[in-house]
């Protein structure tokens, strides 16, 4: 059983879900992501999502684009977003998940890239523009090396889809809420909670179904929790926390620790 | 296998494919069908075809450019005169043919992306003969540089969307598109521009634009009862290109050549020469050639084009160069001019910037062959939008 799914069975025996935090590796400094992270584990999150910067991330608002280019600007490159993982997971015993597009992946290697990252402690990939179509070697690469592959699920995916998906799915399934990019919003709509009710019954004895985009306060986790999702996904909220401190990183690092705290008590339900 | 037979299953040897986010897999998958539906629909061709000779001006001439043939002293140079078609440029080809399409699929709302203005023009022109709502993503620095195409989009009634984000040029404008579609899946076409992004854009947009080299093979037969020698196209995503070479893909005597933008040379690495100082990646949803860094980020590209301005490249150009059925060339900012105003002077045409990379190889590949033997030059659009460019250029105050 890998790391990702030992944490879930243990939230589940204990009636809660888990609170996912992502942060883009590198944003404002390649050496505050480990401090960031540290603010976050002690808040409270359950699994940690660190994104490697890409140029052209479509699939992202603006805040994470502006993260990103932060990260770039700082010089973050994706070995040194395995460094930051590694240094993270000496100092905390937390399940860890890149978020990346392809193409840094590509351009590295998959085999090569998949084998340092695993040696790094990372325990599984996100990659939102590479669909299961694309996705024959990357599977097989992260198969060797025992990395969970996450894909994502959309309002747009037919139930066909959906169960190859879920079958292709290990250490959780990731649901985007709605039709749209990453960012947050005031509210969560009455259709991502249908969503979920409906995606739900596929992911079953199957794989944890983890709900993402546009969810930024406790209440949205609440919901997204009460609806059937076994973990909610939090990432442009801690990433505007960090960017309206970017004079005060101490500042930052309380707010982040008490926003994770609050909305890790919101999946107790 | 026959070379015209590509794609297969949505891939050019292992260039193409579909990498997108997923929540764009079912749309882009019903974009397929409804395409091959309308593909054999004579109804469809026919709507198209009326389009394309009353509105467009099609066929466009092939022209025997016999001052320029004289002066080079080799190879007999025939220009396809895409530049004599409505709007100016080749563009409106493929803007017709997926403006159709759209309004086929129950569409009301077309987005596209556009560097210099031209594909915007063209998407704005379809949309209004069409009665579509045009919406036009462009990066803040290509507005700022193409004021002018800018004030066009409006007047025909489109609506351009300034893309604030990355390098605020072309890329930027295509990831704002595809951010746009996925929140309006519903009502909205996104009308690419060229022979890129994820399959079965590059198919949909070298088919639609193939009707340039099927009027070439036509035209050229029955003045001489033969095929030409060669093909010589300009390469950004590569459409009019694509559109040039692929009605001879299987003719393996006609040899082909793609120019792509040198800029200030590739040494220089102010480039937008893809295939000739790239390599493989993904990118706008393909697998092809890009311009990128040691690390997988995508790289800036700088040409005195706007249109060649762009890192990647369409996947069919990457696999006609992997199986050398095609040859890929490049022509400098400078070379470009030069034959701007070879062009100008000797044929009384003004070429695109983007042409005259195109042009400026045909002057060197001319002298290389036999009198007997023959050039074709696809222009692929007109240059007066250039004239500040060249004037500036050459150091000249109008």
């Amino acid at each position: 059983m890998t790391a990702i799914s030992e944490k879930f069975q243990k939230a589940k025996a204990n009636g809660e879900g888990l609170l996912i935090g992502y942060i883009t590796a590198g944003d404002p400094t390649p050496e505050q992501t480990p401090k960031i992270a540290d603010a976050l584990i002690r808040g409270g999150i359950d699994i940690l999502e660190l994104g490697l910067p890409f140029s052209d991330p479509i699939a992202d608002g603006p805040t994470i684009q502006e993260a990103s280019l932060r990260a770039l600007n700082a010089g973050t490159t994706p070995l040194k977003v395995l460094d930051i993982a590694e240094q993270i997971k000496t100092e905390h015993n937390i399940p860890l998940v890149v978020m990346t597009y392809y193409n840094p992946v590509f351009r590295h290697g998959v085999d090569s890239f998949l084998s340092q990252a695993k040696v790094a402690g990372v325990d599984g990939f996100i990659v939102p523009d590479l669909p299961l179509e694309e996705a024959g070697d990357y599977r097989k690469a992260a198969k060797t090396q025992g990395l969970d592959t996450i894909f994502l699920a959309t309002p747009a995916t037919s139930n066909e889809r959906l169960r190859k998906i879920v079958d292709a799915s290990s250490g959780f399934l990731y649901l985007v809420s709605r039709f749209g990019v990453t960012g947050t919003q005031t509210s969560i709509a009455d259709s991502t909670m249908q969503l979920i009710k409906h995606v739900q019954p596929f992911t079953a004895d199957k794989v944890p179904l983890a709900v993402g985009f546009g969810i930024s306060k406790p209440e949205h986790v609440q919901q997204v929790i009460a609806a059937g999702a076994d973990a909610t996904i939090v990432g442009s909220a801690f990433i505007n926390i960090v960017k309206n401190n970017a004079q005060n990183l101490k500042t930052a690092l309380q707010e982040l620790q008490t926003s994770a705290m609050a909305l890790k008590s919101a999946t107790k339900l | 296998m026959k070379l015209s037979s590509y794609p297969l299953d949505g891939k050019y040897g292992k260039y193409g494919g579909r990498f997108v986010p997923e929540i764009l897999m079912e749309a882009i998958a019903e974009l397929e069908e409804a395409y091959v539906q309308a593909r054999a629909d004579p109804e469809f061709q026919r709507q198209l075809d009326y389009y394309l000779v009353e509105f467009v001006g099609r066929p466009t001439p092939l022209y025997y450019a016999e001052n320029l043939t004289r002066k080079l002293g080799g190879a007999k140079i025939y220009l396809k005169r895409e530049d004599l078609a409505h709007g100016g440029a080749h563009k409106i080809n493929n803007t017709l043919g997926q403006a159709l399409l759209a309004k086929r699929m129950g569409k009301t709302r077309v987005i596209a992306e556009t560097g210099a203005g031209q594909h915007g023009v063209a998407t704005a022109i379809a949309c209004a003969v069409l009665g579509l709502k045009a919406i036009v993503f462009m990066g803040t620095d290509d507005c700022e540089r193409q004021r002018l195409n800018v004030f066009r989009m409006k007047l025909l009634d489109a609506e351009v969307h300034p893309v604030e984000s990355g390098s605020k040029t072309l890329k930027d404008a295509i990831n704002e598109a595809f951010r746009d579609w996925v929140t309006k899946l519903e009502s909205t076409y996104y009308l690419i521009g060229s022979t890129m992004g994820p399959h079965p854009y590059p198919m949909i947009v070298r088919d639609f634009q193939s009707v340039i080299g099927k009027e070439i093979k036509q035209q050229f037969t029955a003045a001489t009862g033969r095929l030409p020698d060669a093909l010589v196209a300009c390469v950004g995503g590569g459409s009019n290109a694509m559109g040039t070479f692929y009605p001879f893909e299987d003719d393996t005597d006609v040899k082909l050549y793609g120019v792509e933008a040198a800029g200030e040379g590739i040494e220089s690495g102010r480039h937008a020469a893809t295939l000739a100082a790239g390599q493989e990646g993904i990118f706008h949803g393909m697998y092809t050639y890009i311009i990128q860094d040691q690390n997988g980020q995508i790289e800036n590209t700088t040409s005195i084009s706007a249109g060649l301005d762009y890192p990647g490249v369409g996947p069919e150009h990457s696999f006609l160069k992997t199986i050398k059925r095609a040859e890929y060339a490049y022509a400098n900012d400078k070379e470009a001019v030069d034959a701007f105003l070879l062009l100008c002077k000797t044929e009384g045409i003004l070429p695109a910037l983007e042409s005259s990379h195109a042009v400026a190889y045909a002057v060197k590949l001319a002298p290389q062959m036999r009198k007997d033997q023959s050039i074709v030059v696809t222009l692929s659009g007109r240059g007066d939008k250039d004239v500040e460019t060249i004037a500036k250029y050459t150091g000249v105050q109008i």
